[in-house]
């Protein structure tokens, strides 16, 4: 399953590429979008998958039984989910507000200090 | 001695308060300061006159093998001492000279920070100390050449100094390293004892060239000479102390600091010699074009700094006794010359020795302390500067390499020097009376003790030199010289020396007679001049500035796509490089995958692609949407449930944000042309290509042991947590969860900020933001 994630991930990271380097400033908030989640599952899978053994501790017992999924990357990438709402936030936000201000939605406009 | 150091740099921080409190005595209450460390560096004398070093150790950093330690010897005692007294005297000097100068208390802050920085430098045993030290008097002289900052020559010129000495400062420390390298060693002491293994060593050659260029630029050697002049834009007891006495001498007691262990090779000795001699000839031939009195001045200390890396470079016990001898004279003279060119400049109004005349009866004892400084200078008996002369020319004649040119070439340097020093004391202390723009008199005793005691010390030395037979025995030998016990004497007998001093007097007295004929004809020349050395360096200016436009041109050209093209292109280059000439990949591709697994990554790959095709924003975002809940399933799948849980939540107010503020931005428009949709395609199918290559070939390598099997097992007993990806965040990996929540708050005030932010405001009032907060 492993390969088949790594060219999909492939894609999703050449279509994230593509919208941010597109002149409109919507389009670099899709690809950022669509960048974090590549980021994130690309941590996720050069881990190696696991099927049906979640990182968890059986009641009553102190270790689980047998292999699980490992913990840490997916912690990690817990993390990273989060941090990526927050600046996707702020993205949003600030390309709002740079809207109203300069209005303009070509970013080759913006590229002085003085609007 | 390092308290004594630090103590100075705490004096320095400290001078605006204590002239604050002082007043117009502050100069002189700081001056107390080196003059006190001068009567210590006396009690010393006894113990350095015997031929003692004297080791001061003062760990710093001991695990880089960085030291304060300073060591004190001959060479180390007369510069320690140069620059304690001089710099009392030009203290003083200084607080007459800049009295009620608005910015006197900076130039105090300055000149005493640059006064232990030389101290320091010429004491440090470790190489890297003694590199602190240097960069800190180039970057003090920088500040010092630059005082006057309204004036865009002076400014000029401080960057040139610092641009010429930082520069060489650069290849100086590569020297060391090599030097510390090739030695093993940070310590000067030992290096000195191991000189043979050093110029055996293969490094020898490339660390010569990089020291020597340290030190050229630093003692101003042709070709590095054009800096000194033009420093001359520095008040005149800055020009006296740091561009005559003390630190354009660095580079020059470097050179001596490492003769014993660097020095007596062909290359030292041909580099050396020919460089000095050069640079002397230089000096002496431009410095008798100017009629400006610091100029001439400023050309002559070139000379003389030529001269002393050339004995440097001859190195035989001779030369490195006249090396010593000369040193002292030229310092004690040209201080005093130069303090004098001060008095001058601020009596009369002008800089111009033509303009000047008959001052002797105005100032008589400006006229007495120059004339003896001056005599100093042309090298006439009974002073110092004859005995350093007369053992100049002797050294030359022993000279090994090239010996009748280096000697034609001091020849001449000699009598232009005698010219130099008739046209600066005769010129405006005798003929007949001109007008200046002031009319001069005699000045406080402030500014006249300084230049009196320094050319009365030429005097003395010049009357008895056998006061400073030991001294100069001691400092020789600490330089590489066999056992000297120098024996000084005005009187040799008729000798080559006095038959070359006597034909160089009479050829000084005849440039003089003709100095005006002489500098119309050297006018003329002015064309090939501007060829020089100087024009390189404004041409190397110049392109710099064109460089540095034409690459902020295409690199900040303030188009965000360029910048991420440019990026992705240098990653895809390194990366690639690593992938595939590093270590030999292997994908290994292997489909055991179940059909819904299939179907999941299928719809992540419609999702985001429809979200690049889309017309419509909401179109967009929907398929984003999709995109971001299959990757939740891909979570639910193998293992993650807390992964899956997060990016459901996460996902939906994603959406319901981007929901809510799209209706307020700009439709989705089509902006670029064909070709740049082309140009973009390519650089993200080719990022998109990398990644994959780059995952199947981590995928496809040998797995390093899991540090997770420890969380593993400790996440129950340590943790007492079942869930094992909750204890990491919030037990084994707080400090992560920690980092993480800050982001979260800085972004969310970032937001918040940004929503009370209104635009119509910022259009009207944008300096009073601060009622829109109350409401």
């Amino acid at each position: 399953m492993e390969p088949l994630m790594a060219v999909t991930i492939g894609i999703l990271f050449a279509t994230a590429i593509y919208m941010m380097l597109r002149r409109s400033i919507v389009k670099l908030v899709i690809g950022l979008m669509l960048l974090s989640n590549a980021a994130n599952l690309l941590i996720f899978v050069t881990a190696g998958l696991t099927r049906g053994a979640p990182p968890l501790v059986p009641p009553g017992m102190s270790a689980p039984e047998g292999a699980v999924a490992d913990p840490l990357p997916q912690a990690l990438v817990l993390t990273a989910i989060v941090i990526a709402f927050g600046v996707l936030s702020f993205a949003v936000v600030l390309v709002r507000r740079a809207w109203e201000i300069v209005r303009a939605d070509d970013l080759d406009k913006m590229k002085d200090t003085d609007t | 001695m390092q308290l004594a150091v630090l103590m100075g740099f705490l004096l320095a921080a400290v001078a605006p308060l204590l002239h604050h409190w002082f007043g117009g005595h502050t100069a002189r209450v700081i001056a107390a300061y080196p003059a006190l460390v001068a009567v210590w560096l006396l009690g010393l004398a006894p113990e350095i006159l015997a031929g003692e070093t004297l080791l001061l150790e003062w760990a710093w950093v001991p695990g880089l093998d960085i030291s304060l330690t300073f060591f004190i010897d001959g060479l180390s005692w007369l510069f320690a001492m140069l620059i304690t007294v001089i710099g009392a005297m030009v203290l003083v000097y200084a607080g007459e000279y800049l009295r009620g100068h608005r910015d006197l208390a900076r130039f105090l802050v300055i000149i005493t920070a640059f006064m232990m920085s030389m101290l320091g430098l010429v004491l440090a045993d470790n190489l890297v100390t003694l590199f602190v030290f240097w960069e800190l008097t180039s970057i003090t002289s920088y500040l010092l050449i630059g005082f006057n900052h309204t004036d865009p020559e002076a400014r000029k010129s401080a960057l040139q100094g610092l641009f010429v000495t930082a520069g060489g400062g650069l290849a100086l420390l590569a020297g060391f390293a090599m030097l510390g390298v090739a030695g093993d060693s940070w310590s000067l002491v030992e290096l000195n004892a191991q000189g043979e293994a050093l110029r055996e060593h293969a490094l020898y050659a490339p660390l010569l060239v990089c020291v020597l260029l340290g030190a050229f630029t630093k003692s101003a050697q042709f070709p590095f000479h054009f800096w000194l002049p033009n420093a001359m834009a520095a008040p005149t007891p800055v020009s006296a102390y740091l561009h005559s006495a003390t630190m354009v001498k660095a580079g020059v007691y470097l050179l001596a600091r490492l003769h014993p262990s660097l020095g007596g090779t062909e290359l030292w000795v041909i580099t050396l010699s020919l460089v000095g001699a050069l640079t002397m000839a230089t000096g002496a031939f431009l410095a008798i074009q100017h009629t400006n009195i610091k100029k001439l001045l400023a050309y002559s200390t070139v000379m003389a700094l030529g001269t002393l890396t050339m004995l440097l470079g001859i190195g035989t016990d001779g030369a490195l006794t006249a090396f010593v001898v000369f040193l002292l004279a030229h310092s004690l003279y040209k201080g005093a010359l130069f303090m004098v060119a001060g008095i001058l400049d601020h009596e009369t109004g002008t800089k111009d020795v033509t303009a000047m005349g008959g001052l002797r009866s105005l100032m008589p004892r400006t006229a007495v302390v120059a004339a003896v400084a001056a005599v100093s200078l042309a090298g006439l008996p009974p002073l110092l500067g004859f005995l350093g002369k007369e053992l100049m020319f002797k050294a030359v004649l022993e000279a090994e390499a090239w010996r009748w040119l280096i000697l034609l070439l001091a020849f001449t340097a000699a009598f232009l020097t005698l010219a130099v020093a008739a046209v600066v004391v005769l010129r405006p202390f005798a003929g007949k009376r001109r007008e200046t723009p002031n009319t001069p008199h005699d000045p406080p005793g402030d500014m006249l003790v300084g230049p009196a005691l320094l050319a009365g010390l030429s005097l003395i030395f010049g009357l008895a030199p056998g006061l400073l037979d030991g001294l100069v025995s001691v400092t020789a030998s600490g330089i590489g010289a066999s056992e000297v016990s120098a024996h000084l004497t005005l009187w040799h007998g008729v000798n080559l020396p006095l038959i070359l001093s006597l034909a160089s007097l009479a050829l000084g007295i005849l440039v003089f007679r003709h100095w005006d004929g002489v500098r119309s004809a050297l006018g003329r020349l002015e064309p090939l001049m501007a060829r020089g050395p100087e024009a390189c360096y404004e041409g190397m200016m110049r392109g710099l500035v064109t460089v540095a436009e034409w690459q902020t041109r295409m690199l900040q050209n303030g188009y965000i796509r360029n910048y991420l093209v440019m990026t992705l292109l240098v990653l895809l280059g390194l990366v690639g490089h690593a992938l595939f000439f590093r270590h030999s990949p292997s994908f290994p591709f292997s489909l055991d995958a179940y059909f819904h697994e299939v179907v999941t990554a299928g719809l992540m790959v419609a999702g985001a692609v429809t979200a690049c095709v889309m017309r419509s924003r909401l179109a967009a975002v929907a398929a984003v949407g999709i995109m971001g809940f299959s990757i939740a399933l891909t979570f639910v799948l193998f293992s993650a449930p807390d992964l899956a849980i997060t990016q459901l939540l996460v996902e939906t107010l994603t959406v319901i944000l981007l929901v809510l503020v799209l209706f307020r931005l700009p439709r989705f428009a089509t902006l670029s042309t064909t070709m740049e949709r082309l140009r973009d395609l390519v650089v993200a199918c080719l990022v998109g290509t990398m990644v994959t290559l780059l995952m199947l070939s981590v995928l496809g390598g040998e797995r390093l042991p899991r540090i997770s099997d420890y969380m593993v097992e400790n996440s129950q007993p340590l943790g007492h947590g079942h869930n094992i990806v909750n204890v990491i965040l919030v037990d084994f990996r707080a400090l992560d969860t920690l980092g993480e929540m800050f982001v979260l708050a800085l972004a969310a005030i970032g937001v918040h900020a940004m929503m009370r932010f209104h635009a119509e405001e910022y259009d009207a009032k944008p300096s009073a933001p601060s009622e829109r907060y109350d409401g």
